[in-house]
């Protein structure tokens, strides 16, 4: 009980940095991979500091509010994952969450925006089932969707859930924003879309996107990490490893991958999704 | 106080059917709906003060018997003649033949085991309450939207006490339905609904509504002789004629159950049968709320419901779910294609009741703890909804929700509302979602690896077009914004704010009606209660609840007192001053109008339907013929 609200609070207070430095370092490794020096590694946050001190520019007043309950109700879904709560309801917290950024991208009725928003409710119909059905793994391997419960298990749960692994680190791409399925922001520049739903977010609001971003990326990680984490103690250095790994494979991917459509991307994923993690959820249904 | 909840909307239906001055007949109606949920209290109340108890009533009532014998006579009289006039004979046999057995069966028949007719527990107490309440509430908005839908509708002839007296009608027969114990009673209030719902949909009598009146008339006479055959044999072969008797009878049901439940399939509009619920649409709203929400489609997971503990694991059961889930999916896939309100809503009816119909196929006790909070919440949720669009519709004059950009801008009421509402339908934390998330647990409990499946792939696209529809409410509208006037009487905004507050009280309210009324509830079919979420979990919610509200509220009002600088949107430049438009290549103003996906080429109806109609009719042909082959042998 204690470790978890320990937990829950160095994710309120630390997660921030840490997703903002591994942004940094992500700079740093696309550009040694394009063989540029790159920014400092600190460079995400002199312009999230920068950003917070511009002028608060909005096509109209009320997307700063919804952005605000975009980022509450994202820091709130990885406060409920660390303090060991039930997977499900997190990952529902999350889609919640998510919508709001839609309607903030959205209710300003611009084209670039409003076009970058369906994308991104196209996103989140590819990635879902995935989701879901990586909660119905943990459940069928451990017993429970309580957080706290699959992190203590003794054994860790990728043995019985390789298939959800691998489907999860398939959608991690999508939530993560990288190519090839960054169709909703388009964080490369000079794209068609010119920023996606973010092109109307600008000083604090897009700052604040930008904090709840790295917020959601090292939930998102942990989620990784539960597939690793068990009751011993070897085990977290294990997954800190497995993580890094998984982190430095989408900064890979990105750089590797030049942009998909949407439509390629929802049908690649869901059949990946089935193929991973349905035929996974067969095999585990069958032994239970 | 059971006969009385029955019998009152009969004698008042037909006396609004002699009454043809409307401000009478909107008094009465008034009257009679707040008769009718201050009954339904009353007896929720009384029965709650008696201890909660199973209470069978009305064991001999002979007179009752043969009047209910005569009125399915006479029903069938009244569908052959309405057929014939329609130069639609054919269907008429789908009348005739069942009532002519089932009156056979009950003059000449053996003799069967004494029933008592009207059974009051748990389950039927809940029907009566949502029957009573909210198909009463729909009534009084009826008669504020009926006022305004012949204003705009001029050619549609006013036959409002035809109408009036039909959903009074509707509602007496759902009463019965409900409380029914011997099924020769249930019979002639599930064939009642039958016709009534082709009544309604007829109303305008236009031709579209003709062909889809009687589309929907012969799927649920199907449904019926289904129901009629079943009863018959099992009064046959077991000498039995009482619901319980039949659930508790083991294998020696089997037949009656599965046709039963085919019957149940029908009446919830699953595949194959959807387009009848779809060609529904086409009556004034208020009986469409009624048919999605409250009656009819309720109807038919009702019964599986209380056949529920007799399929579980059986392979009726396997069919059920199956039919259920997949239908699930499916619809959920076709209303992501739908720009018309209504449709979307229509579909997403159907989508639920097949998350219901699984719940009940898979019967186990927590399947159908799930499958109860998903009928509660539906019926509010989605009586709201048609009752929001219905009166939008008035007053904007489409129902399309492409039109309905910036509705938050001109009907600030209705568009709050509807926004509600469909929040209610899927988004955390509102019961709906809740209740989906413990069908998934159940059926993961259950090992029901397609149900599991169509869940996870369904709650996806089942948030795209929710979610799509929302942003149209609250994205901004360019250019001048058309003044948009407000017909919306007061009856009206009446229902559906008691309905709005409903739903965030059961919301609210959630744990402490699942253990006070849904888990003896379940307790009662099973012995013992399945909750599938523990309180503590459910009390978590409801405090997510309070965040999910308050932050967006409070940084509101904190965003209006910010400095904020407006500007106007990004379009390459090329703004023509305004957001309202861009210069083009020619050098001309191009105005900007933004669309929702709806990809109608790959999952428009016309696409969709007839193939989906075509595998889940060979499924069910093929699984009865196993179940009813199987039993015979």
């Amino acid at each position: 009980m204690k470790i978890s609200i320990i937990l829950a609070i160095c994710y309120l207070v630390l997660a921030p940095f840490i997703g903002g430095l591994l942004e940094g370092i992500d700079r740093k490794l696309s550009a040694r991979m394009q063989r540029r020096v790159g920014p400092p590694v600190l460079q995400p946050f002199y312009d999230v500091i920068k950003l917070f001190n511009k002028e608060n520019q909005v096509v109209y007043k009320s997307q700063s509010w919804l952005i605000v309950t975009y980022f509450v109700l994202m820091v709130l879904t990885g406060v409920m994952f660390f303090a060991g709560f039930d997977l499900l309801m997190c990952f529902f917290v999350m889609s919640t969450s998510a919508t709001f950024l839609y309607f903030a991208a959205c209710v300003t009725g611009s084209p670039y925006s409003t076009i970058g928003g369906h994308r991104e409710l196209l996103q989140m119909t590819a990635y879902e089932p995935a989701v879901l059905l990586a909660c119905v793994g943990f459940y069928l391997a451990t017993g429970s969707f309580d957080v706290i419960t699959i992190a203590t298990a003794n054994t860790s749960a990728i043995k019985y859930l390789p298939g959800f692994f691998i489907a999860f680190v398939f959608i991690l791409t999508i939530k993560m924003r990288k190519s090839p399925f960054d169709t909703s922001a388009s964080h490369h520049p000079h794209q068609e879309l010119v920023k996606g739903l973010t092109t109307e977010f600008s000083g604090k609001n897009l700052a604040l996107f930008q904090v709840s971003e790295w917020y959601e990326n090292v939930f998102l990680l942990g989620v990784v990490g539960l597939f690793i984490i068990n009751s011993k103690p070897v085990s977290i250095i294990v997954t800190l490893v497995v993580v890094f790994l998984t982190f430095f494979l989408e900064v890979l991917i990105d750089n590797s991958n030049g942009r998909m459509k949407w439509q390629q991307m929802l049908k690649i994923t869901w059949i990946v999704t089935i193929v991973t993690a349905g035929v996974n959820t067969v095999v585990l249904m069958f032994i239970n | 106080m059971v006969p009385f909840l029955i019998i009152f909307p009969l004698v008042l239906a037909v006396l609004l059917y002699l009454i043809k001055a409307p401000k009478v007949l909107n008094i009465l109606s008034l009257i009679g709906g707040v008769t009718v949920i201050a009954g339904v209290i009353y007896l929720t109340i009384s029965w709650v003060m008696g201890g909660c108890k199973k209470t069978l009533l009305y064991g001999d009532a002979e007179i009752a018997d043969h009047a209910i014998l005569i009125g399915e006579l006479v029903l069938m009289v009244f569908v052959t003649v309405v057929c014939i006039i329609n130069k639609r004979a054919i269907i008429s046999l789908l009348s005739i033949i069942p009532t002519l057995a089932i009156a056979a069966f009950e003059l000449f028949g053996p003799k069967t085991e004494a029933v008592e007719n009207i059974n009051l527990d748990y389950l039927s107490i809940l029907m009566c309450d949502i029957v009573g309440i909210i198909g009463s509430l729909i009534v009084i908005y009826a008669v504020g939207y009926m006022q305004g839908y012949h204003e705009h509708h001029k050619d549609v002839p006013d036959r409002r006490n035809y109408f009036f007296s039909m959903l009074f009608v509707f509602l007496g027969s759902m009463i019965g339905l409900v409380t029914s114990e011997s099924l020769l009673w249930m019979v002639f209030f599930w064939e009642m609904t039958s016709v009534c719902s082709f009544m309604l949909i007829k109303y305008t009598n236009e031709e579209q509504a003709i062909i889809n009146a009687f589309r929907a008339l012969w799927m649920n006479l199907l449904g019926g002789t289904a129901m009629i055959a079943g009863i018959i044999y099992f009064g046959y072969t077991e000498g039995m004629v009482g619901l319980h008797q039949l659930v508790d009878s083991g294998s020696a049901g089997t037949i009656a159950i599965a046709l039963l439940a085919f019957a149940a399939l029908t009446k919830s509009a699953q595949l194959p049968f959807t387009p009848w619920l779809l060609g529904a649409m086409i009556a004034p709203t208020p009986s469409s709320a009624l048919l999605h929400s409250a009656t009819m489609v309720k109807a038919g997971v009702y019964l599986l419901l209380r056949l529920a503990p007799a399929m579980s694991g059986t392979t009726i059961g396997i069919m059920i779910s199956l039919v259920g889930g997949f239908t699930f999916l499916a619809t959920s896939f076709m209303a992501i294609a739908q720009s018309d309100g209504k449709s979307v809503l229509a579909l997403s009816t159907v989508s639920n009741l097949g998350l219901m119909v699984a719940c009940a196929g898979v019967g186990t006790k927590e399947t159908v703890w799930a499958g109860v909070f998903l009928m509660i919440f539906h019926a509010i949720s989605k009586s709201l909804l048609f009752q929001d669009v219905g009166s939008t519709e008035n007053s904007l004059h489409s129902r399309d929700i492409e039109d309905m950009n910036g509705l938050l801008y001109k009907l600030p009421k209705h568009a709050a509302y509807m926004f509600i509402g469909i929040a209610g339908m899927f988004l955390a934390p509102f019961g709906m979602l809740i209740s989906k998330w413990s069908a998934l647990k159940a059926s993961v409990d259950g090992g029901d690896i397609l149900l599991v499946l169509f869940i996870c792939f369904g709650s996806a696209t089942t948030a795209l077009y929710w979610t799509k529809w929302m942003g149209k409410l609250i994205a901004h509208p360019h250019g001048e914004v058309k003044e948009v006037k407000d017909v919306t009487k007061l009856s009206e905004m009446l229902s559906m704010t008691i309905h709005v507050v409903m739903m965030i009280a059961v919301c609210a309210l959630f744990p402490m009606v699942s253990s006070t009324y849904v888990n003896p509830l379940v307790a009662s079919m099973f012995g013992e209660s399945g909750q599938v979420l523990s309180n503590a979990v459910l009390i978590i919610l409801v405090s997510i609840i309070l965040v999910v509200f308050a932050v967006p509220l409070l940084a509101y009002y904190n965003s209006k007192q910010q400095d904020i600088t407006v500007k106007s949107s990004y379009m390459a430049g090329v703004n023509v001053g305004d957001n309202s438009a861009f210069t083009d290549s020619f050098g001309e103003d191009k105005e900007v109008v933004m669309s929702n996906y709806y990809f109608s080429d790959r999952l428009g109806l016309d696409k969709t339907m007839f193939p989906l109609q075509m595998c889940t009719t060979a499924a069910i042909v093929i699984m009865l013929i196993i179940i009813i082959g199987g039993a015979l042998v």
